[in-house]
Parts: C-alpha cells; structure tokens; sequence
C-alpha cells in the first residue's frame, strides 16, 4: 500500500468534497498535496453525518445540495491520482452510500480510480465481512478506526482487520476543533501499537501547529479535517491558496 | 413479565432479524453497546428487576390496560367485532412509559446518572423525562424544532418535569435529526451518559431490548382476548413510525400463524419521496443510524425527507424486525394518509369518547376501511398506542383547514 508515512508526522488532509464544488475541491487537493499532504482523505457528504461535529456538518449540507454523489468522489480520486502518483488517498464515507453503490462496486471502482484505501465510520469491524473481502480482492486497505473507549480485544480486532494504517480517535465525541489534546490519545496510541506494526495516525480535533506537533511525538500521522473544512468555508474564491498556506503553517 | 422472551418467529442472535439490524455505529460507541447489552442480558435473568419493574408498571404505569370492545364503531363499520387494547391510558399518556420504566432501571444498574433521549411526537420525551424524575436521572431531551412546533404542549411537559429540552435544526428539523443529535451527545458523553432510545431501532441489542420491554402490551392482549372472548383475533392493526408499539402487541402472537399482523405506515400527504413516511412502499434496504433496514432514500444513498401529519411516524427508516416480518410475509404493511388518520381521530373520538394520538388514529384509519370487509364473526385488536391531547393544536390547525381549503 502506497502510504508514505516518512515525515514525523505524516499529515493526512479530509476535505468534504464538493463543498462548495467538486471543481474547488480538486484544486485544494493539489494545493493541499503541493503544501506537503502525505494522505488525503475524500469525505463522501452524508445527509446524517452522525459522527461529525457542526462545520462538516455544514460542508455536508452544502456539497449535498448541488447533488455531490460517491461515484463523482470516485471520479474525482482519479483526476487526483492523474496528478500524484505519491499520494495517499483514502474514501472517507459513511456506510449508506457505499452500500446503495454496492459493495463489490464500490471497490472495484475505486480500484480503478487509484483510491488506496477507504474507512467507513459506521462500520466496525464485526460488520466488516463482506467488505473485507471486497477490500482484499482489490488490493485495498480498509482503515480501522479505533477509539479511547475501546477495550483491549476490540483494539487487537481492529488493529487485525487494518490495513495501510490504522485511525487513533485522540477522544471521545465527534469531529471539529478543541483547545487542547487530551491525555487519551498518547495512551491509546501506545495502545494500538501493542497489537500491530502499522502506522498510527491521530484525528479528532487536532487544528493548530502545537498540535500537530505534539501528535507528531508519538504517532505517525496527524489527521486534520474540520480545520480544514472551516477555512473552505471561511475563504470563498480563496479556498486553495488559504488550505494551501495553512498546511504549511502547520509544518513549520 | 416485561423481559421473559416468548416463543418467537424471528432470529435475534447476533442483533439480526435474517439480514436486517446489526450495529452499525463509530467504534467509540461500541463498548457502551456492549455493556448495555450485557447488562440487559444480565437484568433480564434477575428476578429483582423483573419485580421491580413488575411493581412500577403496576403501581406507577397502570398496567395492565384494558382490552374494551368498541361497541358502536362495530356496530357502524358493520363487520368484525372491534376491540381496542387501551395503551392511551397509560400515565404519560402512551406505550412509550413501559420502555423507559425498564431501560430507567437498568441505567441505575449500569450505574450512569445521565440520561438522553430524542423524541419526535413528544411523547418517548416526556416518559424518559418522567422516569428521570421518578428515579433521580439529569435529563436532556433532543427534539427538531419542527417537532417542538407542533408539539408545544409535551416541550412544556418535559420542561416541567425538570428535563432539558434542545432544539435541534438540521436537516428536516424533526426525529431523524434528533437521533443524530443525541448520537453525537452520546459519542461525547459515553462514560457517563445512557442513550435512552424510544423505539426497535438504532444499533444491536437496542431493537430487542425494547421490542422485549414493550411486548407487554400483546401478553396482555393475548389472555384479555382469550378470556373475553375464548379465541384468537383474525387481526391485530398497529402504527409503525419505529415500530415499537405495533412489535410490542405483536410479537406474542407471531408464532398464531391465524392471525393476521398489520402494520400501518404514515402515507402522509402523497406517494412522490419528500411527501410520506411509507418505508416499505418506497423505501430500500440501507443503513441509518446504527441499524440495516429499510430506509427512504435517493439514488446516491442520502436519506430522504418525510412528511406525516404525526410526529411519532414522521421517520425515514423502520425497525429491522419489522423489515425481517414484512419480507418474511408474517406481517404486512401498509399505509394511510393524513387526511384518513384525521377522519379516523373525528371518528373515534364520536363513536367511543376516545380521542387517539394521530400515530394511533393510522391504525383506526385502516380499521375503517378493512373491518367491514370481515365477518361479523370475527375479531379485530387495535393498538391506541397513545392518547391525542398533545395533538389537540394539530388536530384544531388540520380539522379547521377541511371543508374551507383542499388538503394537499
């Protein structure tokens, strides 16, 4: 699996696509990808996106609004992979619409498309089956995520049935910014590690370069998603140059 | 008994019924499922829970309710004798209280003080805000503002009984959007919160938790109807917006294969997506909200609005056991409009003093058209899940409209 995790951390970028359209989101992609993006996640818009706080909420609504759909996601993974051979791209969705895709589909297409992986947040892994196999059969990975409530046996599972890099939730809740890292992810991160080799990347919150670095002590990756998603929003017309200079902020 | 599991039709191992339930949530709430369900299996062998909750549906419920036979509506619709179970009497006013009574109980077992629920009609609202009371819980309620419009009277209720309410505006501003809500409160909160959800949905061991707690409801009907009359009913007519008043009055009699189990969806105000809630006449098999059933949605697999002059049925998806019963064949489905479930309240409310909640009045509006096709010789049980006062600005808002403008 091409994930490139050589950067201390590695920084994977989630963009809602089609928020405000699939045009824009392609351009921060690229600009996003230029900055120093290792991975990028493609947020498939949900109309019940129940594991995310309000500004992907908004980005959702809106990019549903114009009728943003999975397989124009997977259209525009290709146009992304067209431009980068290196990066990291992973579909970000909820189970439904893969689901009325069709499994087999879904995968095949993203194949196709170049998509390296996928994580699906309302699917825990003893719902897994079918898409596992689906994953494997097209050389996917299926990233995991595992979270600070999660006991020691779901972490073994969870850390068992990922593939490319496993997905630490620094805490409990849903997406969007906070103040502060709490103490649970460094834990959970160690954690992980005790079931598995893989990279761990860290997501939930993280929106400032202390963060970012703080992360980078002791997991692979960092993830940042509604910071991201916030500056779109906050940036009309400007949306790849302001997600551009904000990547490289968080880099320096 | 509210928890003793009776000889039963459908699979449940696993949280499935055939393909259908399952537990599709983030993995933070994974082990809060599993604790509840643990809990669950433990209480439900412990017989200090089963006569605690024994003596509230008793003492504090009103449990049993009556089985009445509906004399003159018989009489009117001129074919099979009609009896209505009388779960309108119940404290708080619907079938919502036996559910929250048990999952109140096992909160205090679980050790948890924080209690949230969504609610759509008010009424799954104002029995969770009761039993919060009753047993010393922190409360809070989600609810669209939608919903809270046009039930003014049970936000009112539950702000009374010391819940706190929150509004909830994405979206279609209504039950579905409430869930959500409450979901991402629970994600936050799950060392300390209990989700107390209202209906057979949501993830695994939810639906046959509450599908356990509310077949009360036919365990009574099954030995009132026994004893009134010394046989079964043709037909048991309930509303389904979840599911769990009509899986309540159900499923002690899944395994009567005589007796004929139907479900009435909200047809709100047309056929086209957007204008009813009618799952199984324009729905397909999807995924929201924890659980695998079948769900109205568009082309690309986002949920669709709904609409239904009912709060409590105004929901885009429907119990996974009732999608395993209606593929199955055991049960079937349909629907009926708001106007009809408007004519049908009028009805009632003038052939027998009871006013239903509009949920309910969707079973009697079926009642009126299939009972007269029947024989005179038999019998017909119809759930009033619930009682119509917290409709009375709906009802005087819909009622009026008629005969000045077309209902559109």
């Amino acid at each position: 699996m091409p994930f490139h995790f050589e950067n201390k951390p590695a920084l994977v970028a989630y963009v809602t696509c089609g928020d405000p359209d699939l045009a824009t989101t392609r351009d921060v992609i690229l600009a996003a990808i230029e900055a120093g993006a290792d991975v990028i996640e493609l947020g498939v818009p949900f109309s019940d996106p129940l594991a995310d706080g309000p500004v992907i909420q908004r980005a959702s609504e809106r990019a549903i609004k114009h009728g943003t759909s999975l397989s124009q996601v997977l259209k525009l993974a290709a146009e992304i992979r067209e431009h980068s051979q290196a990066v990291g791209l992973v579909v970000f969705s909820y189970l439904n619409p893969i689901l009325r895709m069709g499994m087999a589909k879904f995968c095949s297409v993203a194949r196709y498309a170049g998509v390296d992986g996928a994580l699906i947040t309302d699917l825990p892994v003893e719902e897994a089956g079918e898409y596992l196999r689906q994953m494997e059969k097209n050389n996917l990975a299926p990233v995991f995520l595992a979270a600070p409530t999660s006991t020691d046996a779901r972490l073994r599972r969870v850390a068992g049935a990922s593939r490319g890099f496993v997905y630490a939730v620094s805490r409990t809740g849903v997406t969007g910014a906070r103040q502060q890292m709490p103490e649970d992810a460094a834990a959970l991160v160690a954690r992980i590690r005790s079931y598995t080799a893989l990279p761990v990347a860290v997501g939930f919150g993280i929106s400032t370069p202390e963060q970012f670095r703080a992360v980078g002590k002791f997991a692979d990756a960092a993830v940042i998603g509604s910071a991201i998603v916030q500056i779109i929003e906050q940036n009309p017309g400007r949306e790849a140059v302001t997600v551009a200079q904000f990547i490289k902020n968080l880099r320096e | 008994m509210a928890v003793r599991r009776s000889g039963t039709a459908t699979k449940d191992a696993a949280g499935r019924f055939g393909a259908y339930g399952g537990r599709y949530v983030p993995e933070t709430l994974i082990p809060a499922l599993e604790e509840l369900e643990a809990a669950y299996a433990k209480a439900r062998r412990d017989p200090k829970f089963q006569q605690r909750l024994r003596e509230l549906f008793r003492t504090y419920a009103g449990r049993p309710t009556p089985l009445f036979f509906a004399q003159r509506l018989t009489k009117m619709l001129g074919g099979a004798k009609i009896y209505l179970k009388r779960e309108d009497l119940l404290h708080t006013g619907a079938h919502k209280i036996n559910n929250c009574l048990a999952q109140g109980l096992l909160v205090e077992r679980m050790g948890k003080h924080r209690v949230i629920a969504e609610t759509g009609a008010g009424q799954h609202g104002v029995a969770t805000a009761t039993v919060c009371a009753l047993l010393g819980f922190e409360c809070v309620v989600y609810m669209g503002t939608e919903d809270m419009r046009r039930q003014e009277l049970n936000v009112f209720r539950m702000r009374l009984l010391g819940a706190e309410v929150r509004g909830v505006s994405s979206g279609s501003c209504t039950l579905k959007d409430a869930i959500n809500e409450a979901m991402r409160d629970w994600v936050t909160n799950v060392r300390t919160t209990h989700y107390l959800l209202g209906s057979v949905l949501g993830a695994h061991p939810y639906p046959t938790m509450v599908r356990d707690f509310q077949s009360v409801i036919g365990r009574e009907a099954r030995a009132q109807i026994l004893k009134a009359e010394g046989k079964l009913p043709t037909a048991i007519l309930a509303c389904v917006g979840g599911g769990s008043n009509a899986i309540g009055i159900f499923h002690e009699f899944l395994n009567d294969k005589k007796v004929t189990l139907i479900g009435v969806e909200a047809g709100g105000r047309g056929t086209k997506l957007g204008d009813h809630a009618a799952r199984f006449r324009g729905g397909s098999p999807g995924v929201l909200q924890g659980t695998y059933s079948y769900l109205l949605q568009d082309e690309a697999g986002q949920v669709a609005t709904t609409h239904s002059v009912s709060a409590g049925l105004d929901y885009p998806s429907i119990g996974p056991e009732h999608a395993a019963l209606k593929d199955s064949g055991r049960a079937e489905y349909v629907s009926a409009s708001d106007v009809e479930a408007l004519e049908a309240t009028t009805l009632l409310a003038r052939t027998e003093g009871i006013i239903p909640a509009l949920e309910s009045a969707h079973a009697v509006a079926e009642l009126v058209k299939r009972a007269p096709k029947m024989k005179k010789s038999e019998i017909v049980i119809v759930n009033i899940s619930g009682r119509g006062d917290k409709d009375i600005g709906i009802m005087r808002e819909n009622l009026k409209l008629e005969g000045n403008h077309p209902q559109t």
